[in-house]
């Protein structure tokens, strides 16, 4: 079974037995592959239909929830080691809000994102002058669900105004797994997909 | 009436009856010394014993949940929609049995049933009837036809609450709990409901203290108002105006206490039909199952406590519209089984049906429904 790039990193930061939330979990990929490989305890929360079908099918814990009404009360506070949100931090309504849910019912928190100022994004929004559609960023303008965009450079800003400590960043593009020089140098510039992991900063 | 039947139905059933010698204590502290409890099956027991599946019934259903019983017969089952070759408890790959519960009145053990060596009914004398007892004289049932352990319970309303039952009473004996459309505990607006329900059929002068088949005669109206009652609790208001509206059966309004609009004609039907088909005795003893029900009441009203013991994995499901088991009330059961680190899913139906909403075949219902159980099935 072959991971996602942006999965394959992301389960190799989870240490086997550990609970896990997987905000978003689509059709269960992630939390079906931590449940095989690493005897991982976990539950996913997905809204589309389709992807609650394939879940149950595949025996993966998912509860039909939209995230853009937070947890819905559903978890007490730390009773998660990892709280994930893959690719879809973007896609909700108040991704500062959801950062904070994932750091009170979580230990550490896992998220990635399409990297906004990718050069290519850049080369469109600054040559072209059109937003950007890139392959991480398949959509128009118009009928995007990314309604909340950022940035490498965007989302550290926000950790550091939140007192989040950031434990671990890489960042890869879409068909390799492993970062090239530039990408570690140039994070922001030549990182497709950002992958953070973050815990709360002791004091806050 | 089926002219023929189709490929995905379980076709002709035959209903039938076990004896039980043991004496069954109740919950309330009463004995029944013997009893019968009515069933159907549909589908075959597998080599490996392992594809046993229960149905659990509501609060007006019984033993047939599918197929027909002749060729004549208006209906089938009444969850033949989710039951058959194809179906999400697909009859194929699970060997599916149907209960008609202890106190019921198709055929096992009730009040319009003969006690003992009497030629008396039960009637009234019928000892009021926890799902509690329910669970433990279904277990008499899946031990007497050879099932070691139940590879999934399912209920829906009523149903579901015995499906939470037997994952608490009995864990090592249930492997899937799937809860449709249910509450952990009634609300008072819903207990309010079943008294109103009790009181129709209490007071109808024909009811005569519940020993009416020894006055040959029925409480028609009680029954048949409890029913009208229940069936609005059942239906969601866009549901209503949706089928009925403000339609007047004769075109113009009548200027008298008959029917005018559809939606009387509608009820009056039903509450009809139902008299023609149920016990009143029974339908009081079902109300009180349901007030009963509080499976976290043992457990200091903890229903996380309560649920800790369940081993099974659990399936939730509820709907939009359903606003006598809310989709809140089934979030309540999810919340609590994830407090209690349980395997659980839960999926929210969008639908206009109201609580009824379980028993109708809606595309996604069936997907998701489906989904499971075929997850189910390739692990058998």
């Amino acid at each position: 079974m072959t991971l996602r790039a942006d999965l394959a990193i992301i389960a190799s930061w989870i240490k086997p037995g550990a609970s896990v939330l997987d905000l978003g979990c689509g059709d269960g990929t992630l939390l079906k592959y931590l449940r095989e490989h690493q005897q991982v305890n976990g539950y996913g929360l997905e809204i589309s239909e389709r992807n609650l079908e394939i879940c149950l099918h595949e025996r993966v814990n998912v509860i039909q929830t939209d995230l853009n009404n937070g947890l819905n009360d559903y978890f007490a506070d730390n009773s998660f080691d990892y709280v994930v949100m893959s690719q879809t931090l973007q896609a909700t309504a108040h991704p500062d809000l959801l950062i904070e849910e994932m750091l009170r019912v979580g230990s550490e928190g896992i998220v990635t994102f399409p990297n906004m100022a990718h050069w290519r994004g850049r080369a469109q929004l600054g040559l072209g002058g059109y937003m950007p559609v890139t392959k991480s960023l398949p959509n128009q303008w118009y009928n995007t669900p990314n309604v909340h965009l950022c940035t490498v450079r965007d989302f550290e800003q926000l950790c550091h105004d939140r007192g989040i400590h950031i434990l671990q960043r890489t960042v890869v593009d879409h068909t390799h797994s492993h970062s090239t020089l530039l990408m570690r140098l140039f994070p922001n510039l030549f990182g497709e997909i950002a992958i953070y992991r973050f815990c709360r900063k002791t004091g806050h | 009436m089926p002219e023929t039947l189709s490929p995905d139905s379980v076709g002709i059933v035959i209903p039938q009856t076990q004896h039980f010698a043991e004496p069954l204590l109740l919950e309330c502290g009463k004995t029944l010394e013997h009893y019968d409890i009515a069933y159907e099956t549909y589908g075959e027991l597998n080599a490996a014993r392992n594809n046993a599946v229960l149905i659990c019934h509501a609060l007006s259903g019984d033993q047939h949940a599918a197929g027909y019983h002749t060729m004549e017969d208006k209906k089938p089952g009444w969850w033949d929609s989710a039951i058959g070759p194809g179906k999400p408890i697909d009859t194929r790959h699970f060997f599916v049995i149907s209960l008609n519960n202890l106190g019921g009145c198709k055929g096992s053990t009730g009040p319009n049933t003969k006690k003992p060596g009497s030629d008396k009914y039960w009637g009234p004398d019928f000892p009021i009837i926890t799902v509690r007892d329910w669970v433990n004289s279904q277990q008499r049932l899946m031990t007497s036809l050879g099932i070691d352990s139940w590879c999934a319970i399912i209920g829906g309303s009523l149903g579901g609450m015995q499906v939470m039952q037997w994952s608490i009473e009995y864990p090592a004996l249930v492997k899937h709990a799937l809860v449709i459309a249910a509450a952990p505990k009634l609300s008072a607006q819903n207990i309010a409901f079943n008294e109103v329900a009790r009181q129709a059929i209490q007071s109808d002068p024909d009811f005569h203290d519940g020993h009416y088949l020894e006055h040959h005669s029925i409480p028609r109206r009680g029954l048949m108002l409890a029913r009208m009652l229940g069936h609005i609790t059942y239906l969601s208001d866009n549901a209503m105006r949706d089928k009925f509206g403000r339609e007047l059966r004769e075109g113009k309004l009548s200027f008298g206490f008959d029917v005018d609009f559809q939606v009387e004609s509608y009820l009056r039907y039903q509450g009809r039909s139902f008299v023609e088909r149920f016990d009143a005795n029974t339908y009081l003893l079902m109300t009180k199952a349901l007030d009963y029900f509080d499976p976290a009441r043992e457990f200091n009203d903890n229903l996380v406590t309560a649920l800790e013991r369940a081993s099974a994995r659990f399936m939730v499901m509820s709907f939009t519209s359903d606003w006598r088991f809310s989709p809140e009330r089934s979030r309540e059961i999810v919340k609590a089984l994830l407090a209690a680190r349980k395997q659980v899913s839960y999926v929210e139906i969008e639908s206009e049906q109201g609580h009824d909403a379980f028993l109708i075949p809606s595309p996604h219902y069936m997907k998701v429904f489906g989904s499971y159980m075929q997850g189910i099935v390739e692990r058998l």
